[in-house]
């Protein structure tokens, strides 16, 4: 909520993509300032996930630009586009199951690595400084997200809610300034949604990380978020804060209308 | 050896360590917790700075001598600052259970008149907020843990190093202030009010003097010496009197480590990498560590069971002569250090108590059967007895001479009788003041100068001290049989299926029990056995859970007195529960709570021909919020009682 000064942190202007002769999205234009927690609604199939495998590069939309900071990155590898700083968390939890809650973390800490191959066989001078640095900034964020207890347990065998907040906390180690968070809260109790609610509201007033998440359930958008875009078959039908996207009628129609009925 | 440590009997507890940090020991580790997964330590020095500029800040901030300071805090070092910053400027230090709800917070908080409050962390400040209207004495409040705290924008709160900022500052412009207000302190001065779980009523607040703590600390190492090397684990609540007298008094009083672990959550594999050589544990704590060496047996490779139930042969064998006082032959020690290579190292090396030079437990009984059981393991495990007002404990077995029906004999320094009517009686210089603002209860309990502790027992002909029951819980039947209620719990409890028991029968013709089933343990058997079950209710109320249960009922029952039996039980439908009120903070159960809410299902087992109960009960949620629990009850008769 801070900027909004100097343009927007990250630009999404008349977004299509379409896969074979279905339209996926259709001209979505969307910004998120600096600062800000944005999410994205809408019924199922309504192409949430597709906007965000369009931001972090892995589509390339075929009409339409996305600028992060102002540059453009419509055509730019995924890599590149995480090297920028922009971090995701995925629906289905993407980690190394077979690795434990540390090492994971400690992976995500690449994109920072800057020493090289033979400092690392040496292990010396700065290899050693920065690996120091690193487990830090990774214990510090395992201190955030309350995983002292399982910091050296293997991912594969943790319960499904602690292995999703493993998944926000790797893409917390990856230190962005934009992070992409794909529905964060799915298939949890409540009590754990309030947790993650909490870690969520957390990481962007504390670690300062701009937030663009997906979320279905409509309490926690309304409670996380300070504006939501609405999405409908791959179009944008409404944006605004919480409190004005849930009076909009088109919106209740077509989206709160349809959980009421289903 | 132990005369040096006599003197500390006149000082004070910040003096202790003032005189520590002051003198060659000062760069020695004095407290070591776990942080961002290392363990940080921190010295004897750095333990009397942060104290001094946490007092002095409280100073600063308009603390008068006298007045209270509630700690509300787990383990960690800010909860010795704290206490010891309190201490030495004059102030009187009252412990908090950090997880009682705000209502029971809130209760202590104004009965000690607390103008300060050291809230650990938002989930704790949010309980002192939410109460806070009914505080007027309460001027400020101080967080420890910045976690979650840059929405908090409040004038009465203030971050634990700007409190210590403050008394910087304050000691760079009042030199000698406080080394004025050290001196000041005398050992009979009242250092802390400690506030009693109250198994029968609202929590009391015992005050204790520095005297009383320092005397328990030296009079108790005079039983079972201490060294410099000896590491204690501190994971017991903090306002609990066993663990103040161990990390407080008697940590202070010989210079030894205190280990904190970094989460509750992480207590088991910190305290394994810390090794404690001292551990003190309430029943409970045992009765789990039992239950879970039993429990891992049970999951393990055929080999390695065999191995570990030899070695147990064996471990019982030293065990039960050592408890009979008979000489160990060459044949028994050999098989016992065997045995030790065999499999009980591992065992207690994977349970954290390999280094264990002294286990203690105290509070409440613990069955005979899980103290044979943690004897043959190898683990130097005695009674010892003792209570709040007495600053922890009168009574503890010496190394050679343990019997698990006694809880030891006096430590020296306490005088120990028994009333005409059966009433354990106390008299010493740890024996506290008095119970804080309640003066009638102090007459009561320190009546003709000696400490009334409400304990029946006796003394034996060499002078152990048997502890039969609470005085007002021993229960005699309808034909006038006594028996201890909790003495059958034990039993019921030892087996590894039972989580709590409560057992009754005052005035009615037999023994019934009500038997809270071990979710965890309970839970894995019926999935061995391909029993499916939903939920806690579910799974207690299924008939194969009904007989396995009665079976451990009947193997408790082989080692009661025939009248003492238990004859029906019922299996709750629901966990007893602090935030019910069924039990207290340190878990003891809370009877007559129990003989109210469950008068129905007790009235049924005592019925003619008791079958199937329905039962509508109320839960309370951590929350706060209530749901409306339905089900019907089966009695169960137990065969062969």
């Amino acid at each position: 909520m801070t900027a909004g000064t100097a343009g927007p942190l990250l630009d999404v202007e008349h977004v299509s993509l379409a896969f074979g002769g279905l339209d996926v999205l259709s001209d979505v234009s969307l910004e998120v300032r600096s600062g800000e927690r944005v999410a994205v609604i809408g019924p199922n199939g309504a192409g949430k996930t597709s906007l965000l495998n369009c931001i972090n590069g892995f589509y390339h939309p075929q009409p339409g630009r996305i600028r992060y900071r102002g540059r453009e990155i419509t055509r730019v590898a995924p890599h590149e586009i995480a090297r920028l700083g922009v971090g995701r968390t995925f629906q289905n939890i993407e980690l190394f199951t077979g690795a434990t809650v540390l090492q994971n973390l400690l992976l995500a800490r690449h994109r920072h690595i800057r020493y090289g191959l033979l400092a690392a066989a040496a292990y010396y001078g700065r290899a050693q400084q920065e690996e120091t640095s690193h487990r830090r900034r990774v214990e510090e964020i395992i201190d955030f997200l309350d995983l002292e207890p399982v910091r050296h347990a293997i991912v594969g065998g943790l319960p499904y809610g602690l292995r999703k907040r493993v998944e926000l906390g790797r893409a917390l180690a990856t230190e962005p300034e934009l992070l992409l968070l794909d529905e964060p809260m799915a298939g949890m109790p409540i009590e754990e949604k309030e947790d993650i609610v909490r870690f969520i509201a957390d990481a962007n007033e504390e670690l300062g990380i701009t937030l663009l998440l997906i979320e279905h359930d409509m309490a926690v958008v309304m409670d996380v978020s300070h504006r939501v875009y609405v999405l409908e078959h791959g179009r944008v039908i409404g944006v605004g804060t919480p409190g004005t996207i849930r009076s909009d009628p088109r919106v209740i129609q077509a989206y709160l209308g349809e959980e009421a009925a289903g | 050896m132990t005369a040096p440590h006599r003197a500390a009997l006149d000082a004070t507890l910040p003096r202790l360590l003032w005189e520590r940090a002051g003198g060659p020991e000062g760069r020695r580790v004095a407290l070591r917790y776990k942080d961002l997964g290392i363990w940080q330590e921190f010295t004897w020095q750095d333990y009397a700075s942060h104290a001094r500029a946490f007092g002095l800040g409280l100073v600063a901030l308009g603390l008068q001598p006298g007045e209270k300071v509630a700690i509300l805090c787990d383990n960690r070092p800010e909860w010795l600052y704290a206490e010891l910053g309190t201490l030495a400027v004059g102030g009187i230090a009252v412990g908090v259970y950090q997880d009682a709800a705000a209502r029971e917070v809130g209760h202590v908080i104004d009965h000690a008149d607390a103008t300060y409050v050291v809230a650990e962390d938002q989930e704790q400040l949010d309980k002192v907020v939410e109460i806070r209207g009914d505080l007027p004495h309460l001027r400020r409040i101080v967080t420890v843990d910045p976690k979650g705290m840059h929405r908090v924008r409040d004038p009465q709160v203030l971050p634990f190093p700007e409190v210590e900022e403050a008394g910087r500052r304050w000691d760079a412009t009042h030199p000698g202030h406080f080394d004025a207000l050290l001196a000041a302190g005398r050992p009979e001065d009242l250092a802390n009010i400690v506030y009693t779980s109250g198994t029968t009523a609202f929590p009391k607040g015992a005050m204790l003097t520095h005297r009383n703590l320092i005397t328990m600390a030296v009079t108790f190492a005079e039983v079972d010496p201490l060294r410099p090397d000896d590491q204690l684990f501190s994971y017991l609540p903090m306002p609990w009197i066993g663990e103040m007298a161990m990390s407080i008094a008697t940590a202070l009083v010989f210079g030894i480590t205190v280990n904190f672990p970094e989460e509750v959550e992480t207590t088991h594999d910190d305290g394994r990498e810390i090794g404690p050589t001292i551990l003190f544990g309430p029943p409970r704590l045992w009765e789990a560590l039992t239950r879970q060496v039993q429990v891992k047996i049970m999951d393990t490779t055929p080999l390695a069971r065999a191995a570990y139930r030899l070695a147990m042969r064996w471990g019982y064998r030293a065990a039960d002569k050592r408890l009979n006082r008979q000489p160990l032959t060459i044949v028994d020690r050999i098989l016992h250090g065997l045995g030790y290579l065999l499999a009980r190292r591992a065992v207690l090396d994977d349970t954290a108590m390999l280094r264990i030079r002294h286990a203690y437990t105290g509070g409440a009984a613990l069955g005979p059967d899980t103290f044979r059981f943690l004897r043959a393991l190898g683990l130097n495990l005695k009674q010892l007895y003792g209570q709040t007002e007495i600053a922890g404990y009168s009574c503890v077995h010496r190394d050679d001479d343990v019997r698990f029906e006694t809880v030891g004999r006096p430590v020296p320094g306490v005088d120990l009788r028994i009333s005409p009517e059966g009433e354990i009686l106390e008299r010493g210089d740890s024996v506290f003041l008095g119970y804080y603002k309640d003066p009638q209860a102090t007459r009561v309990a320190l009546e003709g100068g000696w400490l009334h502790s409400g304990d029946a027992g006796y003394l034996t002909d060499d002078g152990h001290l048997v502890v039969i029951d609470r005085l007002a819980d021993v229960m005699k039947l309808a034909d006038g049989t006594l028996f201890s209620p909790q003495f059958i719990e034990n039993k019921l409890k030892f087996s590894p299926y039972v989580g709590e028991a409560v057992v009754l029968g005052h005035g009615r013709p037999f023994v019934a029990a009500i038997i809270m089933i071990d979710m965890p343990v309970v839970g894995k058997w019926a999935e061995d056995r391909q029993i499916p079950y939903t939920t806690y209710t579910d799974l207690s109320q299924k008939p194969d859970v009904y007989a396995l249960v009665a079976g451990e009922v009947q193997r408790a029952n082989a080692a009661l007195p025939e009248a003492a039996r238990v004859r029906r039980f019922v299996l709750l439908y629901k966990e007893l529960d602090a935030d019910d009120g069924e039990l207290t903070r340190t878990r003891k159960v809370r009877r007559r709570t129990i003989g109210e809410r469950y008068g129905d299902l007790i009235e049924a087992m005592y019925g003619a021909r008791p079958d199937r109960v329905p039962v509508r009960a109320t839960v309370t949620y951590q929350d706060g919020t209530a749901a409306v629990v339905e089900t019907a009850v089966r009695v169960a008769e137990v065969g062969g009682a």
